[in-house]
């Protein structure tokens, strides 16, 4: 076992796909960036709002008023230093941060993807990806390598594995296949598709989407990593996103699939893509083929490796932690985010809050209009830690206009997946009394139903 | 590795097969026909709504201006039922706030109440004010005229009194009745000259369609100025105290029960698709609904909904026609009227928009 380890440790590669993944990576990372800028979302997202949902532990991250522009902008930058191989680790370890410290500013939009990105840049810290053909390695010769460790390719491959696996995995339940839920309420409503809207309402094409959907996502990384189906799988890759992209408002997520999907690639492809970027800025690759291998020193190699292994045995488990809790996760969504459960659900609610003065039992209903965005009210009325952490806000909101000690009750409807709306929250729960946990909240009121599967 | 080849052949031949379909002619569809739900929205309910609406307002002013010219009470009580008319033309319009009436922001300037009284009397007294500007949509409208023609004094015959005495009052008052009648005309204009066109084209299902921005425009419309406005802030749902000079028409007085129940039928027959003539019925979201719950969705939310609005209407017809009077004898009758709107604002809001896929209003940041 020892031996098999340390013999992959010590397997070898050309450094050019990890170059021109980081590349496309760090070129990808400007565009959402700047697109996410031009449609005025930094203000609407994130200066806006009177109140923001924290995390759970990050309730210390909040936006930076005026100056969350320039985390942005900081952010930008890092893209474009992590594109070009110029100062990599600093440009690499700015983006990790600035882009997460972004992402828990308020949880109403957590995106699988943006975790996903998350969980790239923290990885591609520990990856000698500015080795070969970066500014870098041009300008110093004792940082250029034509050959590096093996797995600081494979890590990559891994965790789109991972992602695409588990995706696959949260699909095999009985809403998804039996039902071909959400995809019955998603798909008729794009009937003025070109060619195919038409036929987006028959059961036989939402169920084809449904199944097809899962085995792509089971099927895709085996097809990738085997060299013979790798090129239908590509193309497979390409086809899907890009109907996800017709289909689905998901922004950037399918291109950035699709580029990340090249890592699968042998490294001659790379190092043609690479050749070909050298002959239009005039920066040949030749200077980088210099035939040195970067080999990490003994320790630094296990530390490195050691960290990425329990970095991936996390990733492998942490999914599952929905089974420590009881109730359907899909009610509860304790466990859902950050375990790759995408388009699983179509959830909408409604909450109407209630403040009582607890010495003079006065009421007052609250309009949620007057606190949260529309997409902050949206996210909130189907989501326990949202509600909790609203009704936190209320109560301190109303301890400053006059109330003792007000307490909040909510009464509240969820329907999820096209099912009948059913009371939500325990409106007799004083929220105000409630904190939040990792343990299980008592205070939801049951499914009754039942969704079997993952 | 031949499984594994013929997997991947099978694969990719479902997933084409699943992506194809240009086959299929676009007509003969099966489909749900969007376009002809804009058609008898537009045709048989909005256009002749405004219609009917512009009518009423017709004969506001020339009542108005017969007012003018006398300052008889006769002449005063004609004015005032010539107002209810409109005011309660009006209830059959005003959730259509797109287009020309979003633009203009009718709704707006034509019923924000509690109207301001003061703001009224200094307008009057100065004779220097701009109807067009927002801070003056507090002065305006319905609930403006309401002040004039029933508020001013104690009788009819003092209210007279005071027209006469001061010309001022009904030059504002003619300016009131113009102005209502100037936004609706440009409203019924646009839905008559190109407008209409606009809104049946637009049958697409993004979030600008017109589909989509009508039916959250509608629902806007129930849940802040229906079930909130009418009944929810009087009766202090959303405040400590109940707020009784906060109903519709409160001068007038009499009449916020009438209003009410305008409304919530003109709610109810746009969502059964049923025709401003009351002649017939069309397509609209009771059919849209049939239609997603035949493909196999959703319960029979069409039936809940219209049972629910049948509840809403026989609890408003217990309440005193006046609702300040009833907040102040017996304000749990309106809270429980305030309940059975609010269960309709879940069915639509919740299992409707679900069911049909409607978008909440401008989210336009990415999903998952």
């Amino acid at each position: 076992m020892r031996t098999i380890v340390s013999n992959y440790i010590n397997k070898t590669t050309k450094a050019a796909p990890l170059a021109a993944f980081r590349i496309l990576f760090g070129l990808m990372m400007f565009i959402s960036i700047v697109r996410f800028w031009s449609y005025g979302w930094i203000a609407k997202l994130y200066i806006n709002p009177k109140f923001h949902f924290t995390y759970y532990g990050f309730e210390w991250v909040q936006p930076l008023g005026e100056f969350t522009y320039l985390l942005f902008f900081i952010c930008a930058l890092s893209t474009i230093g992590i594109a070009l191989g110029y100062k990599y680790k600093l440009a690499i370890i700015t983006f990790f941060l600035s882009f997460t410290y972004i992402e828990l500013m308020d949880k109403t939009t957590y995106l699988n993807h943006y975790y996903f990105i998350s969980l790239l840049s923290f990885i591609m810290i520990f990856l000698p990806a500015g080795v070969y053909f970066s500014l870098d390695a041009k300008n110093d010769n004792t940082k250029r390598f034509e050959y590096i460790p093996k797995w600081t390719i494979d890590v990559v491959k891994l965790l789109l594995c991972i992602v695409y696996f588990y995706a696959g995995l949260a699909k095999l339940n009985s809403e998804w296949l039996v039902h071909a839920m959400p995809l019955k309420i998603w798909l008729p409503g794009k009937y003025d598709l070109p060619l195919i809207g038409d036929l987006l309402h028959k059961p036989w094409i939402i169920y084809a989407f449904s199944w097809c959907g899962a085995l792509y996502d089971l099927t895709i990384p085996f097809l990738l990593i085997y060299k013979r189906t790798r090129l239908f799988a590509f193309m497979l890759v390409v086809v899907f996103h890009v109907l996800t992209r017709v289909l689905f408002p998901i922004g950037m997520f399918p291109y950035i699939m699709i580029v990340s999907a090249l890592i699968f690639f042998d490294a001659s492809v790379h190092q043609k893509l690479l050749n070909y970027l050298g002959r239009l800025f005039k920066a040949s690759t030749e200077k980088f083929n210099n035939g040195i291998t970067l080999l990490y020193k003994p320790l630094t190699s296990k530390v490195k490796f050691g960290l990425l292994s329990i970095f991936f045995f996390i990733q492998l488990v942490f999914p599952f932690r929905y089974l420590a809790y009881p109730g359907e996760l899909f009610w509860t969504e304790e466990g859902f985010r950050f375990s790759w459960r995408v388009m699983l659900m179509e959830k909408a609610g409604i909450a109407q809050f209630k403040v009582v003065d607890s010495q003079t039992g006065e009421t007052l209903h609250i309009d949620n209009m007057e606190h949260l965005t529309v997409f902050q009210e949206k996210q909130m009325a189907t989501q326990p830690d949202f509600i909790l952490e609203y009704a936190h806000y209320l109560k301190e909101h109303y301890s400053t206009q006059g109330k003792t000690d007000p307490e909040i009750y909510v009464e509240s409807y969820v329907a999820l997946n096209g099912r009948r709306s059913k009371p939500y929250i325990d409106p007799k729960v004083n929220l105000a009394e409630q904190r939040d946990s990792f343990k299980p909240k008592n205070w939801l009121l049951p499914f009754e139903d039942e969704i079997k599967g993952f | 590795m031949k499984p594994l080849r013929l997997g991947t052949i099978l694969l990719s031949a479902l997933l084409f097969w699943a992506c194809s379909g240009d086959d299929e002619p676009q007509i003969n569809s099966d489909n749900f026909d969007r376009g002809a739900m804009l058609i008898n929205w537009a045709d048989n309910i909005i256009i002749p709504g405004y219609k009917a609406y512009t009518v009423s307002l017709k004969a506001l002013n020339e009542a108005t201006v017969a007012f003018n010219e006398t300052s008889s009470v006769d002449d005063l009580v004609t004015l005032r039922s010539a107002w209810l008319e409109a005011y309660i033309s009006w209830q059959m319009v005003s959730m259509f706030e797109i287009g020309k009436a979003e633009a203009i922001t009718l709704r707006d300037f034509t019923n924000i109440y509690p109207t301001n009284a003061e703001t009224i009397e200094s307008n009057i007294l100065t004779g220097d004010y701009n109807l067009e500007l927002p801070s003056s949509r507090v002065a305006q409208g319905f609930p403006a005229i309401d002040y004039l023609i029933n508020g001013l004094a104690s009788d009819d015959a003092l209210i007279a009194d005071k027209f006469s005495q001061n010309p001022q009052y009904g030059t504002y008052l003619s300016a009131l009745t113009s102005r209502l009648n100037t936004l609706a005309e440009t409203v019924l204009e646009d839905w008559s000259n190109g407008y209409r066109e606009t809104f049946i084209a637009n049958d697409g299902s993004s979030a600008t369609s017109s589909v989509n921005k009508l039916i959250n425009d509608y629902m806007l419309y129930y849940e802040k100025f229906l079930r909130a406005g009418k009944v929810g802030i009087p009766a202090g749902v959303f405040s400590n105290t109940p707020l009784s000079d906060n109903v519709e028409a409160y001068h007038k007085n009499d009449v916020s029960k009438v209003l009410l129940i305008t409304a919530l039928d003109a709610v109810r027959a746009f969502f059964n698709g049923d025709f401003f003539d009351g002649s017939s019925s069309g397509q609209s979201l009771d059919d849209y609904l049939n239609f997603v719950h035949e493909n196999g969705s959703s319960e029979d939310l069409v039936k809940l909904i219209n049972n629910q609005f049948d509840l809403a209407l026989s609890k408003a017809s217990t309440l005193s026609n006046s609702f300040s009077q009833q907040i102040e004898s017996n304000n749990q009758e309106m809270l429980s009227t305030y309940d059975a709107l609010q269960t309709n604002v879940v069915l639509m809001k919740v299992d409707m928009f679900q069911a049909l896929n409607i978008k909440v209003d401008f989210v336009d940041a990415d999903g998952d």
